[in-house]
């Protein structure tokens, strides 16, 4: 039975969109390369051509209007959404679109979603341990047992993202806040070389922002990160390049001064 | 602690061990004594009529634990199960209809029916089916082996919810009716019943019967600790956590699609063994154990006993086939109305069932305890 189930994922190394043993390849220095991807819902083109670079370390912020394919891209990224056209090479060598969703988190691409999604039914601890990297094929987890230093990275985040004292509550009763905080421990837990954030801040109070920005900046170097974020005293106080979303494509791209003064960027963002 | 002492802890307190102690020994000391050795004249004798009962109820509550680890802890509604427990009946039944040998009404060494449809020999489906070894392989093989290709092809087109439901339901509909015809070779609507023998002993005697009821017990007690021990394990947690939120699941690298291929597989494979015990119980298997009213009947037991316990599932088959036996003696024609109201009377009362209802005032007076107490002691 197991040996069955084992079967489809595939340890041959003819297997197809089989990532490396080694890693992740950062030889060019890039960690996400986006190249002229198209997506259309019943003809609406919810991206259109869109070409985008992610150096390794880097933190990029991303903003644009709403329905500017900020979560589509992400969709596309983490092999959610099949593109109709184009390619997602993470690394030099992994094409993210031919690979499953688990398969991308493994890879070491982690997504935090508009809204917190954690399980609720579970503790806190808990959630960082089903998320914590670790061999998540069916066999092993039957059998897993938490050693103490896995224990120890536990403890460690929960201090990291100020839960310690809630480690044996049931997430759902967190705050707001809290939950915002938690999947973002538990995609830490996942040791994922690119992270992928939508509205990290949504619903956080000004205090949690701003140790939020804290975190992020904390992060960039080791990781890299994307942050989609509505929140603009959010994105000045994080942001070293911002890359501007209309309608599926890339409008501007640079630093946070130049992409505000960029004629375009204020007629999408303000309106004729 | 060793890893068996850890093991055990994980999987039952001290009280929980104590009570399951305390069931196996009725199952298998008191049960027994008070049918076997206590005379039927005595108001203590256990009859047969309660054995039979008992022990077929043990058989369902053995389905209703395998629905409530694919629906209580994977949220996957299968109503479709009693498909899977009627194949592993006739499984089973095929090795007690070659047990009869020439004893039927024909006098000749084939079973009735085809005798009566006039076959020369056995068809193909009946290969080897005269060893208990290969009749039990198939009890294992066939259900587990259809609820793989079933579940590998739902679960990797992702069907989820209703829509999973009802494909179920049109699963087992379609092998009733399959199951109907002469020509597959079952007995048709008949199906198998007049057994005789069980590995050459006379099924129809008191110790058979107990021996029966005593290998259910079992199989139940160790369905229940295979089952606790999945679900506290970690495996356990990521299955209640694709039932949660399926999509972050996928995103911390797990393949939901293995995950739920296992624990329904397993699943099946547990309903198989279940009616292949059932079966030799109750002497008959026919195709209406795969009409999908009785599919949906299991569903009902484990939302009444409380979904997501395991001895919710046990204590629903119980409760619910406990109650039937009663009614279709007492008031047969109401029987269909009080399982639908009670139902509803579930639903809308005891969203958690029976036991996650006992869990609940448990865990109020826990509370007024704990504030009754003088300030600094509550701990």
């Amino acid at each position: 039975m197991s040996a069955m189930v084992h079967a489809g994922l595939g340890t041959g190394e003819s297997a197809p969109g089989r990532i490396a043993a080694g890693g992740l390849d950062l030889t060019h220095g890039t960690v996400l390369y986006l190249d002229d991807i198209s997506v259309s819902f019943d003809g609406f083109k919810a991206l259109d051509k869109l070409s985008l670079t992610i150096d390794a370390g880097e933190l990029r912020c991303v903003i644009g209007p709403n329905g500017a394919g900020k979560t589509t891209m992400m969709d596309v990224i983490t092999g959610k959404t099949r593109p109709d056209a184009g390619t997602v090479f993470f690394g030099q060598t992994i094409d993210l679109t031919h690979l499953t969703e688990a398969e991308i988190a493994q890879a070491g691409v982690g997504r935090k979603f508009q809204k917190p999604t954690i399980f609720e039914h579970h503790t806190v601890f808990e959630n960082l341990e089903l998320s914590m990297k670790a061999d998540k094929r069916v066999r092993k987890t039957l059998f897993a047992k938490l050693s103490s230093e896995e224990r120890d990275r536990i403890a460690a985040m929960l201090a990291r993202i100020g839960l310690a004292g809630d480690a044996g509550r049931i997430a759902g009763l967190l705050s707001h806040g809290q939950k915002q905080w938690l999947e973002i421990g538990m995609l830490l837990m996942q040791e994922p070389q690119l992270l992928l954030l939508d509205e990290p801040v949504a619903g956080m109070s000004d205090e949690e922002t701003e140790k939020t920005a804290e975190l992020f900046l904390s992060l960039a170097g080791r990781h890299s990160l994307v942050v989609v974020e509505h929140d603009m005293a959010f994105i000045e106080k994080i942001a070293r390049k911002v890359t501007v979303l209309h309608e599926g494509s890339v409008i501007a791209e640079g630093p946070m001064e130049q992409v505000q003064n960029d004629p375009r960027v204020i007629e999408v963002y303000l309106g004729r | 602690m060793g890893p068996f002492a850890s093991a055990f802890s994980r999987l039952y307190g001290a009280k929980g061990w104590a009570a399951l102690g305390a069931v196996a020994c009725v199952i298998f000391v008191v049960f027994p004594l008070l049918n076997l050795v206590v005379p039927a004249a005595s108001p203590f004798h256990l009859s047969a009529y309660w054995v039979t009962l008992i022990g077929k109820i043990m058989c369902y509550a053995i389905v209703a634990m395998a629905m409530d680890l694919i629906w209580g802890y994977a949220g996957i509604l299968s109503l479709g199960h009693g498909l899977f427990f009627a194949l592993g009946g006739y499984a089973f039944g095929m090795y007690l209809m070659r047990q009869i040998g020439s004893d039927g009404q024909y006098r000749q060494n084939m079973p009735d029916f085809m005798v009566f449809l006039d076959w020369k020999e056995f068809p193909w489906q009946w290969w080897n089916s005269d060893q208990f070894w290969w009749c039990a392989l198939l009890v294992v093989v066939v259900p587990g082996l259809l609820a793989f290709v079933f579940g590998y092809f739902a679960f990797r087109s992702r069907v989820k919810g209703v829509y999973f439901s009802i494909i179920t339901q049109a699963l087992t509909y379609a092998a009733m009716l399959l199951f109907f015809r002469n020509a597959t070779g079952f007995g048709g609507n008949n199906g198998f019943t007049d057994f005789r023998r069980i590995l050459d002993i006379p099924i129809a005697t008191p110790q058979a019967r107990m021996t029966l009821f005593a290998v259910s017990g079992a199989v139940l007690i160790g369905t229940l600790l295979l089952a606790r021990w999945i679900v506290t394990s970690k495996f356990g947690r990521v299955l209640a956590a694709i039932r949660d939120a399926e999509q972050r699941v996928m995103f911390c690298g797990y393949n939901t699609v293995h995950y739920k291929l296992f624990v329904w597989t397993l699943s099946a494979v547990l309903c198989g063994i279940a009616g292949a015990l059932y079966v030799p119980q109750v002497g008959i298997i026919n195709p209406s154990e795969m009409s999908p009213a009785n599919s949906i009947e299991i569903a009902i037991w484990v939302a009444v006993g409380g979904r997501g316990t395991l001895t919710g599932a046990i204590a629903g088959a119980g409760i619910v086939n406990g109650a039937k036996s009663y009614f279709t003696q007492a008031f047969p024609e109401f029987w269909l109305y009080f399982l639908g109201l009670l139902f509803i009377l579930v639903t809308l009362f005891l969203p958690q069932g029976v036991v996650g209802a006992l869990g609940q005032i448990r865990d109020k007076l826990r509370v007024r305890k704990i504030t009754r107490m003088p300030p600094g002691k509550a701990s």
